[in-house]
């Protein structure tokens, strides 16, 4: 997105964007030192449970999002990783008898089954694209939840349950809330990290143009099904913690058609194919949606207010929160004056290609079209080989 | 155990007819607005629901109550359409209308739970409890009614699309929106209307599926569509007769599937539907699955 580190001590200058360049790393790392005092700060049960779930879904949303916000194939099946990954641990843990803390040394074998199942289901669904790919997803989930249901080792309609961990009740939170906000942080990380990558490049040219992008010689399957199973992995990687903290996984809690729409309102609440974008959404929308089922004794009130909101968003702010928002912004600090300045982008040596591309990307996009974008992306950079 | 494959035929048969009526709702949408309106599983539901409430309240028979439902769906789907589809723009319009139809669909399952509860539901008259012996099989009167109304309004259907003035604008917005406005048809108004219509049937395929399931509660529409859509992809989407010959095929193989492995048989629809687009992505009978960008 940009080349904050480098880019703000060497040019920190009078334009308007730099201020906010220098403060990004810094923010980011306040925000990580807050997040890591706030079990200190909110002692109680309550509140360090709210964080729990909110940095888990910040987790699942960021992974979602990597795979569906930058390469535009929405994935409405992410839950059969996430229920996947709960089941796999707690089948193991029940098979092999793994007991206590040894139960967290599974949490890899959890991933891994995550990325089993990615591979067939991505060869599968990632040859079709947009409705087509949404409505495989779905019915690929189905299979799951069905599957979880019918067969024996998977415990039935009662599930699967986690072993006894032995922790004081009064702190029994405080290790769930590290591992998801481990898992949150490590997942923004490689996000942001793809998102300035030529891999990350190639999975926009995807959403961008797919067959435009191929013709520039991009693998589009390879690309896509690498960040599917990436995608899948983590997230069944946090499905597995998820189970651990919620000690039970049953069919429709595994593998719930809620949890998809969740996710993908978070990345489309915060803003598609932002970093920052789904975790704001999780942080906001989970905690929202605990608040009001605990507050209320109908618990289908969450369930319409999700649909509500989903509907509210998309209607009057389909670009999301971070994207709307930053660009109210620029046309503050623009006002009375051009938005795009008149002086060329400074072409800087190596590596700014991609974020150069990208501003030009975003400013030409009204004027221009489809057409302009793909040019400014075709141009300065190759993509693939 | 060859008399319980023919039965079971027979009932694939008589259901898959319904099926068909709900499948073809959601393939002429498709058809028209490039639409998949995941809330077609929840709005059967609704239709059954609305049924319901007519025969345990009002004491009106399931048939004769189609008469206030089926309008009454129509201008739930316009209304539908018009609030949440219409404002839809630009490229990212068909996955964001997904979506939308998505949260739509979880509005109404987490009102009829609040209106309703989660107990199981079933319509109930006369035509459901008795049977009907021919040929030596068991028929419950509601699978003959309604294979009955299903032809009924399928035919319907297809004299509105293909015989009238308004089928034929219809058929020209499927072909090429931008050119049925060129010539003059008001398209948004076209897109409405069939939203509506498509809804509609939902409330006759509702009525029937919830006399001949055994039980339905909100929760039923996420069944309901996941075949739905899965009969729909079979049949290519945005085809009328494809719809109808999946729905007959899918739901045959189901029940005959059923005979052997009671807990599998909805399997068979997913797993159908994942062979298929591994041969064939675009489905069969289908036009092109993906359209040009």
């Amino acid at each position: 997105m940009t080349e904050a580190v480098t880019g703000a001590v060497s040019e920190a200058g009078p334009r308007a964007g730099i201020a906010s360049r220098a403060a990004r790393p810094a923010g980011a790392l306040a925000l990580l030192a807050a997040a890591l005092l706030y079990p200190v700060a909110f002692p109680s049960p309550v509140a360090v449970n709210y964080g729990v779930y909110a940095l888990i879904f910040a987790a699942v949303a960021t992974a979602w999002n990597v795979f569906s916000g930058f390469s535009g194939y929405i994935s409405l099946g992410h839950a059969v990783f996430f229920g996947s990954g709960a089941y796999a641990l707690g089948i193991a843990a029940r098979d092999w008898h793994v007991s206590g803390l040894g139960v967290f040394a599974l949490l890899p074998f959890a991933a891994a089954v995550g990325a089993a199942i990615a591979l067939p289901f991505g060869l599968v669904a990632l040859r079709v694209r947009r409705h087509t790919f949404i409505v495989i997803t779905i019915a690929v989930f189905f299979i799951f939840q069905l599957m979880a249901a019918n067969f024996s080792f998977t415990g039935g309609t009662t599930g699967v349950a986690a072993p006894f961990l032995p922790w004081q009740a009064a702190t029994y939170d405080d290790p769930f809330y590290y591992m998801a906000l481990a898992c949150s942080a490590g997942m923004i990380a490689i996000a942001w990290l793809i998102r300035r990558s030529r891999f990350g490049l190639q999975l926009r040219a995807i959403r961008d143009d797919e067959d435009r992008a191929r013709g520039l010689g991009v693998r589009a399957m390879r690309v896509k099904l690498t960040a599917f199973i990436l995608s899948g992995t983590v997230t069944a990687l946090v499905g597995g913690i998820w189970f651990l903290y919620l000690t039970q996984v049953q069919p429709p809690s595994g593998y719930d058609p809620l949890f998809d729409l969740s996710v993908v309102l978070m990345a489309f609440l915060g803003g598609l194919g932002t970093i920052a974008g789904p975790v704001l959404g999780a942080l906001v929308i989970e905690p929202g949606q605990l608040y009001l089922t605990a507050r209320f004794t109908n618990g289908y009130l969450s369930e319409i207010l999700l649909g509500a909101v989903f509907l509210l968003v998309v209607l009057f702010m389909p670009r999301g929160v971070i994207p709307t928002s930053a660009e109210w912004i620029r046309r503050f600090r623009t006002r009375g004056r051009p938005a795009v300045p008149p002086e060329a982008p400074p072409r800087e040596p190596k590596g700014a290609g991609s974020a150069w591309t990208e501003e030009r990307r975003k400013s030409d996009e009204g004027r221009q079209g489809l057409k302009g974008r793909l040019e400014a992306s075709g141009k300065t950079e190759r993509v693939g080989e | 155990m060859a008399r319980e494959v023919y039965q079971a035929v027979t009932d694939g048969i008589l259901i898959g007819g319904v099926y068909a009526l709900m499948a073809v709702g959601l393939t002429l949408i498709f058809g028209v607005l490039d639409i998949i309106n995941i809330a077609q599983g929840i709005l059967v539901v609704l239709g059954a629901y609305l049924s319901y409430e007519l025969a345990a309240r009002l004491h009106i028979d399931l048939f004769i109550g189609l008469l206030v439902t089926v309008p009454a769906m129509f201008v739930v789907g316009v209304a539908i359409q018009w609030t949440f589809i219409r404002p839809l723009r630009g490229r990212e319009r068909t996955s964001m209308t997904l979506l939308v139809s998505y949260a739509v669909a979880l509005i109404i399952e987490g009102i009829l739970y609040t209106v309703f509860g989660p107990n199981f539901k079933q319509l109930n008259a006369w035509y459901v409890t008795e049977s009907v012996h021919v040929f030596g099989f068991y028929l419950p009167y509601i699978y003959l009614f309604g294979f009955g109304l299903a032809i009924v309004l399928v035919a319907g259907l297809y004299a509105l699309l293909y015989r009238s003035r308004f089928g034929r604008s219809v058929r020209a917005t499927m072909q090429d929106e931008t050119a049925a406005r060129l010539i003059g048809i008001d398209t948004n108004r076209v897109a409405a209307i069939t939203f509506g219509i498509g809804v509609a049937v939902t409330a006759a395929g509702g009525m029937v599926f919830g006399a001949t399931s055994g039980g339905f509660n909100p929760n039923s529409g996420y069944d309901l569509i996941s075949r739905l859509l899965a009969i729909i992809i079979l049949g290519g989407l945005g085809s009328i007769g494809g719809a109808l010959a999946a729905s007959v095929f899918m739901l045959t193989l189901e029940t005959v599937v059923g005979v052997w492995y009671p807990n599998w048989e909805t399997a068979v629809f997913y797993g159908a539907l994942v062979l298929v687009l591994l041969i064939r992505p675009t489905g069969f009978l289908g036009r092109q699955a993906v359209r040009a960008q």
